[in-house]
This record gives C-alpha cells, sequence and structure tokens, in this order.
C-alpha cells in the first residue's frame, strides 16, 4: 500500500532527472560544437614528421585536431591489419610502409583515392613516378598517396678504399668489379667488402626487372625464381661468403653498427636514409669518412617509403578532411622538405627537387652533394609489382640462400627447391 | 520497516557465487573462450584480413590439409621438440638434485640462494634475450672471447673451436643457444617446486633409514625420488606445454624469424609469421588446432607413463 501511494512520486523524480539531463545535453549541443579531431596512426620518424606539420595544418584548418597515434613499426602495421579486419578502431589516416601497401591494396580495405573525391589522378605528376606506382594495385587502384622514397645508394667508406688503393669508379663498373674490390680491400684493410651475403642477392634479384614484373611471381601467379636473374645474384653471394668477404652480420642487429662503428664493414646499399641514422645513431663517431655512389653496373633499387591512406571503414564525415590531410603532408613542397631536413625522409613529392637544399654539401659524408645523387636514381627507379605471397617467397629466397652459402647447397637444387616451395603457396 | 528493507539487498546464498565469479567469468569468455571458439572457425575460412570480417571464405578443412603438407610446418615441430627435449629434460635432472642440496645444506641462506636461482624466471625475458644476444656476439661477444682464452691453454686448445662461433647465425648453434637460455631461465622455478615437495617428506622417513644403515644415495634413490613423484609428474607436465609452446626467447633472439635456415624457428613462430607476416590467418589457426592436439597428446602420454610407474611400485 505504501509502495504504491509513493510510486508516483518516485517516477516524477526519475522522469525530471531524465529531462534536466537531456535539456542539459541539448544545450550543449547547441552552444558549442566540441572539435572535430581527425587521428592519424604512425610509426617512428612518421609521426615526427605529422606532429611538425600541425602548425600548418591548423593554420588551414584551425577547426580541426589532429590527433596522432604512433606506435614501434611492427605493433603498427599488426594494428592496422587488425583495425581493418574489425573496423574497430580504425585511423582516419594511417601511415603504410612501402612492404604493407601492396598486401592492403589487396585487401580492399583502403579507399581508391583515385576515385572522387579525391582524384588524385590530377596530382599525379607531382609524385615520382616508381612511387605512384608503387600505390597502384593492378586494377588501376591507387590505394595511398607517396610521402617519403628510399632511392638505392651505396655508401662506402672512403678511408678504407684509399688505403686499399680502389676507386669508386672501379667499384661501380660492374658487379664483379665490385666483389674484386672487396677482395682487394679485405686484403690491405682486413674490413668485410658488405655486411651480410644476403645484401647482395637482395640487390641483384630486384635488377633486371621487366616493366609490371613481379619479384618472385608474374602476374599469373606463376613462380620467377628458377631464372637466370635468381641464378646470378646467387653465384654473386656465393661468391662473396667464398671470398670471406661479408661480415655474416644481418641489418639492425648490434654487430651490423658495431661493424660501422669500428671501420669493420666497407660498404652498404640501401636507401639514401641510411647516411643520416648512420649520423645520428649507428656511427657517429665516422662522421666524414664516409661518401654516396650509385650502385655498381648503373642498378637502381628502391629501398623503403612511406604512404599515407584511409580506410573505408574511417567515419565517412571525416574522410575529406583526411584527404586534406594527406594533400597537405604529400603535395606540400614546404611540408616535404622540412620531413627532408630535419628526418632525412626523402621527399616524394618530385615538384620540389629543385629546392636547393638539394645542392647542399653533406657534412656527414666529408661534403658531398649526396642528396643530387639520390635525386638522380629516383628518376631511374622502376615499381615492382608485388604479390601476395611475397614475404613468404623472401623468406624462402633467405633460407635456400643460407643452405647454398653455410652448407654448400647446389645453387640449381637451391633454385628448384624454392620453385617447388613456392608453386605450393602461389595460389592461396 | 527497515530491516525489511536492508534484507531486501540481501543476496541470497544461492546467488551469491554467481555474481562474484561472474567478473573472472565473463573475463574469461571474452579473453579466453572467445578467442579460442574464433580461432576454430578460422581455421575452416580463407581470409584475408584487410578487408574485414565479411570477406571469410568457408573452405572445408583445406587449411588442415595444406598445414598437414607444409614441409615448414613439420620443420617447426621437429625443432619445437627437439628444443623442447634439450631444454626441458636438463631442468629437471639438474633441479632434482640442486633442490636436495640446497634443501639440505644451506641454513639461512636458502632463501637467498632460491632467490637467486629463481630471479631469471621472474625477469623479462625481453631483458634476459637482449642480455643473451651480446653474450652470443660471434666477434664481440664474452662467450667467444672466452673460448678464444680457453683456445690458447695447452691441453684444452684442442677440445676449443678456432674460429668465433656463430652461435645466431649457424643452422647448427642456435638451437643449442636457444636451449641454453630456457634452461638457464626455468631451472630455478622447477628448484623451487621440488623444495616445496621436499620439505613435505616427514624426517623420521630419513632417520628409521639412517638407522637401518641405508646410505646417503639409497636414502634419495629409494625415498626422496618416490616421495617426489607427483611433483615431478607435475613439472614435466609444465614443462611439456611450455616446450610445446615456447615462443619468447627463440622469437627475439632469432629477430622475430626464426633463425638461418628456420633452425629456430618453434611452431609457435611459425603459426605468428604465418598470420601476421605471411597473411593467412586460416592455415595459422589450422596449424595452432594441431598443435593443440599434439600438446594434449603428450600431455596425457605424460600421464599415463606417470600412473603406470606408480601402479607397478
Amino acid at each position: 500500500m505504501n509502495s504504491r501511494r509513493f510510486f508516483p512520486w518516485k517516477v516524477l523524480a526519475v522522469l525530471g532527472l531524465i529531462s534536466l539531463t537531456l535539456c542539459d545535453v541539448s544545450a550543449s549541443q547547441t552552444d558549442s560544437q566540441p572539435p572535430l579531431t581527425l587521428t592519424v596512426a604512425a610509426y617512428p620518424a612518421v609521426d615526427e614528421i605529422v606532429k611538425a606539420a600541425i602548425p600548418l595544418w591548423k593554420r588551414l584548418h584551425p577547426e580541426v585536431e589532429i590527433k596522432v597515434v604512433s606506435r614501434q613499426f611492427n605493433d603498427h602495421h599488426t594494428a592496422m591489419i587488425t583495425a581493418l579486419s574489425t573496423s574497430f578502431y580504425l585511423p582516419d589516416v594511417m601511415a603504410l610502409e612501402v612492404g604493407f601497401v601492396g598486401r592492403f591494396a589487396q585487401g580492399g580495405g583502403l579507399e581508391d583515392l583515385a576515385l572522387a573525391p579525391y582524384t588524385i589522378g590530377q596530382f599525379q605528376a607531382g609524385y615520382v613516378p616508381y612511387a605512384y606506382a608503387q600505390a597502384t594495385s593492378r586494377n588501376g587502384a591507387v590505394v595511398a598517396a607517396p610521402a617519403d622514397i628510399g632511392p638505392g645508394t651505396m655508401l662506402y667508406r672512403i678511408d678504407l678504399l684509399d688505403k686499399a688503393g680502389v676507386t669508386e669508379a672501379q667499384m661501380r663498373q660492374s658487379w664483379d668489379s665490385y666483389v674484386e674490390s672487396g677482395v682487394q680491400i679485405k686484403a690491405v684493410t682486413g674490413a668485410y667488402l658488405i655486411a651480410h651475403a644476403r645484401d647482395m642477392k637482395d640487390i641483384m634479384i630486384r635488377t633486371g626487372i621487366k616493366p609490371g614484373e613481379g619479384l618472385y611471381f608474374d602476374k599469373q601467379s606463376r613462380v620467377l625464381v628458377n631464372t637466370p636473374r635468381f641464378v646470378r645474384a646467387f653465384e654473386l653471394a656465393r661468391k662473396v661468403r667464398t671470398l670471406k668477404l661479408d661480415a655474416k652480420v644481418i641489418a639492425w642487429s648490434n654487430e651490423w653498427s658495431e661493424g660501422f662503428k669500428r671501420g669493420g664493414i666497407a660498404t652498404q646499399m640501401s636507401g639514401a636514409w641510411l647516411s643520416g641514422h648512420m649520423n645520428t645513431w649507428l656511427a657517429p663517431g665516422t662522421r666524414g669518412l664516409w661518401r654516396a655512389a650509385q650502385l655498381p653496373e648503373q642498378a637502381y633499387a628502391a629501398y623503403g617509403g612511406t604512404f599515407y591512406a584511409i580506410p573505408k571503414g574511417a567515419p565517412a564525415a571525416h574522410k575529406r578532411l583526411a584527404w586534406e590531410f594527406i594533400k597537405l603532408m604529400t603535395q606540400n613542397r614546404e611540408v616535404q622538405l622540412a620531413a627532408f631536413k630535419v628526418q632525412d625522409a626523402f621527399p616524394a613529392l618530385s615538384s620540389s627537387y629543385d629546392d636547393p637544399f638539394f645542392e647542399l654539401p653533406i657534412a656527414f659524408l666529408g661534403g658531398q652533394k649526396a642528396r643530387v645523387i639520390w635525386r638522380e636514381a629516383a628518376s631511374h627507379i622502376t615499381a615492382i609489382d608485388v604479390h601476395k605471397q611475397d614475404a613468404f617467397a623472401d623468406e624462402v629466397i633467405n633460407t635456400e640462400l643460407d643452405k647454398v652459402l653455410d652448407r654448400g647447397k647446389d645453387i640449381t637444387t637451391a633454385l628448384a627447391d624454392a620453385q617447388r616451395l613456392l608453386q605450393h603457396r602461389a595460389n592461396r | 520497516m527497515r530491516a525489511a528493507k536492508f534484507m531486501a539487498f540481501r543476496l541470497s546464498p544461492e546467488l551469491a557465487p554467481y555474481l562474484f565469479l561472474s567478473p573472472f567469468v565473463l573475463l574469461f569468455l571474452v579473453f579466453g573462450v572467445f578467442p579460442l571458439l574464433f580461432s576454430l572457425y578460422l581455421a575452416f575460412q580463407t581470409w584475408e584480413p584487410t578487408s574485414g570480417l565479411a570477406a571469410m571464405q568457408f573452405v572445408g578443412w583445406d587449411n588442415f590439409a595444406f598445414a598437414l603438407q607444409d614441409e615448414w610446418f613439420w620443420k617447426s615441430l621437429k625443432n619445437t621438440a627437439w628444443l623442447a627435449l634439450a631444454s626441458g629434460v636438463p631442468q629437471h635432472l639438474v633441479a632434482i638434485p640442486l633442490a636436495c642440496f640446497i634443501h639440505s645444506s644451506f641454513g639461512s641462506l636458502r632463501n637467498g640462494v632460491v632467490g637467486a636461482y629463481f630471479m631469471p624466471y621472474i625477469t623479462s625475458t625481453v631483458a634476459i634475450a637482449i642480455l643473451f644476444s651480446s653474450l652470443f656476439s660471434t666477434d664481440y661477444g664474452l662467450i667467444n672471447v672466452v673460448l678464444s682464452g680457453l683456445s690458447q691453454i695447452p691441453l684444452l686448445g684442442g677440445l676449443m673451436p678456432q674460429h668465433p662461433v656463430d652461435w645466431l647465425n649457424d643452422p647448427d648453434t642456435i638451437k643449442p643457444a636457444i636451449a641454453l637460455i630456457v634452461f638457464w631461465r626455468y631451472v630455478g622455478f622447477n628448484v623451487v617446486l621440488y623444495l616445496a615437495a621436499l620439505q613435505t617428506i616427514p624426517k623420521d622417513i630419513y632417520e628409521a633409514a639412517t638407522m637401518d644403515g641405508a646410505s646417503r644415495w639409497q636414502q634419495f634413490w629409494f625415498i626422496t625420488l618416490p616421495s617426489l613423484k607427483p611433483m615431478i609428474f607435475f613439472g614435466v607436465t609444465l614443462s611439456v606445454i611450455g616446450g610445446l609452446q615456447l615462443f619468447e626467447e627463440a622469437f627475439i633472439l632469432t629477430g622475430g624469424r626464426g633463425g638461418s635456415d628456420q633452425a629456430g624457428m618453434t611452431t609457435a613462430i611459425y603459426l605468428y609469421r604465418m598470420a601476421f607476416d605471411f597473411n593467412d590467418f586460416g592455415a595459422a589457426s589450422a596449424m595452432s588446432w594441431l598443435l593443440f592436439i599434439v600438446v594434449a597428446l603428450l600431455t596425457w602420454l605424460t600421464n599415463r607413463l606417470f600412473s603406470t610407474k606408480e601402479s607397478h611400485s
């Protein structure tokens, strides 16, 4: 009886509270809209580049905040795979390393920037051709915009070469003369020519690829490893090992950096960005002792690169602004050059290549104007078609090469085994 | 009236256990049961993860058939078995006598000694792997420096390697290197297990045996070891399961790739790589269920082995 008497009062009190809350919410919504925030997911160095561009972005779009979500390189890409697979916690813009662009393109989870409202095609001429091609899938969709590139270069220790009486021209003449120079360097200075014989194979299998052809597979998923391209790469790698010219250290290991610091490694083929890493943390004590050159035998190859993409599952209302942000990061000369100057991120915007900064000497490279060399390399590189099994193929080829180098396996047998393993996977 | 209202908020004894258990059950369902069922579902699908959940396609037993025909899956299983044996068996062979020695020989210092042996178990795997990466370094590592020093000693020198050993890059040496770290890390944990078991053995039995003229060795063989059997079964079961799921140490030491010729690639690493490096979540899930079958089978065999011997004795 008592409860019946009090019931209407309770209901009224609850209804009153709800209506007050609703009034408050609606009032706050009409009074001030919360600022729109674009989320940008990135990995180290790229996150710093994005943060550095925020003041310029705020001048253009004061009403839009930028939130940078930064993770370590591998964690970032794993997080992006998870986010795309579940459509949860998707950023508005994701940074992608070139190795993941092709893989993500096949998934169809990224916006085709060639379509309206993005129409990246109208900006195509501004980008380095090979970088734009790397972002273009087989069906013509452009899934990302290139931000920075890694034109391949050969860094070498001028002091060791001088001591051994070897010239840059001698080394660059051909791959065979490069190896012969290594013999001379090792004999006189004791330094290894190269960090690992695998580096030799890596560059060799990337040279002489016909336009549109893949590294390990062709367009019909036919395996391409049992070919003269791979035979020559394996033979040269084996020659390097037989002549004891490689330090047998893997890139980014402690021994790799120690090798640079102690003058134990005479040359390293990599992206242009490596000289920046050498200067800041890998081997700052070797300042002035390194020089850059084009790769031997007029080979040109790309080592890495960064792209920005918009996930299809990102909030529709944010996509236009996300594209504006990507345009700022990839098409704005000021932003591109700032990233180059501060983070050694070589611009993907070719229209910035006439900047006087390219002509400036680099102290770490003994005052050499190396950016001109890298700019030249960027214009020669061609894009390589990607295949969804490239990561596995890379592993298989490295394994077979290890068997050739360490266990004396016959090259023909090794490549035949690799061919068989890859055929098993090609159409998965 | 007040008492009646207060009583209305009291939980009934039938409901109380469910309410208090619900946080655990809820978390277990979300983080334990759901991933298990999802991986079982995935094992029968082909899926490009970057296309979203809707892109899954049912493929029946294809992923299992692929896994069973995959040379690298079998290679990873062999590596795992090798590492489980090479790191697991010595753990117990060393931990049992060591526990007996600590139990009988250290008075007030015992806890400190046990703590020292237990320390690797609670140390971060990453820190351990970094430490051992430096120790195993070919040109600059302490282990090769010591070996090089020993090779200078006239008689001993002939037994030592004449060149620096490439511990982490040579397929022949990477497995022993990983096994050594796993052994070093878990031997202290087993010592603690066996010490706990030793404390439950009544001293009267030893006193009686001494009076009967039993030697220390006979006491160890006929009293200590049989009394430890339940704990040995527990420890061996943990080693079997842990050994077959070995991931962290090998993953970090080989840079996440399994090492040269995949000599350090355990099945757990291969599963991870299949999913996150090679983008084949379906096959990775199928392999994880095949690994589960192997783990379950070996655990059952361990159980049978111990229970049979017990019944005979």
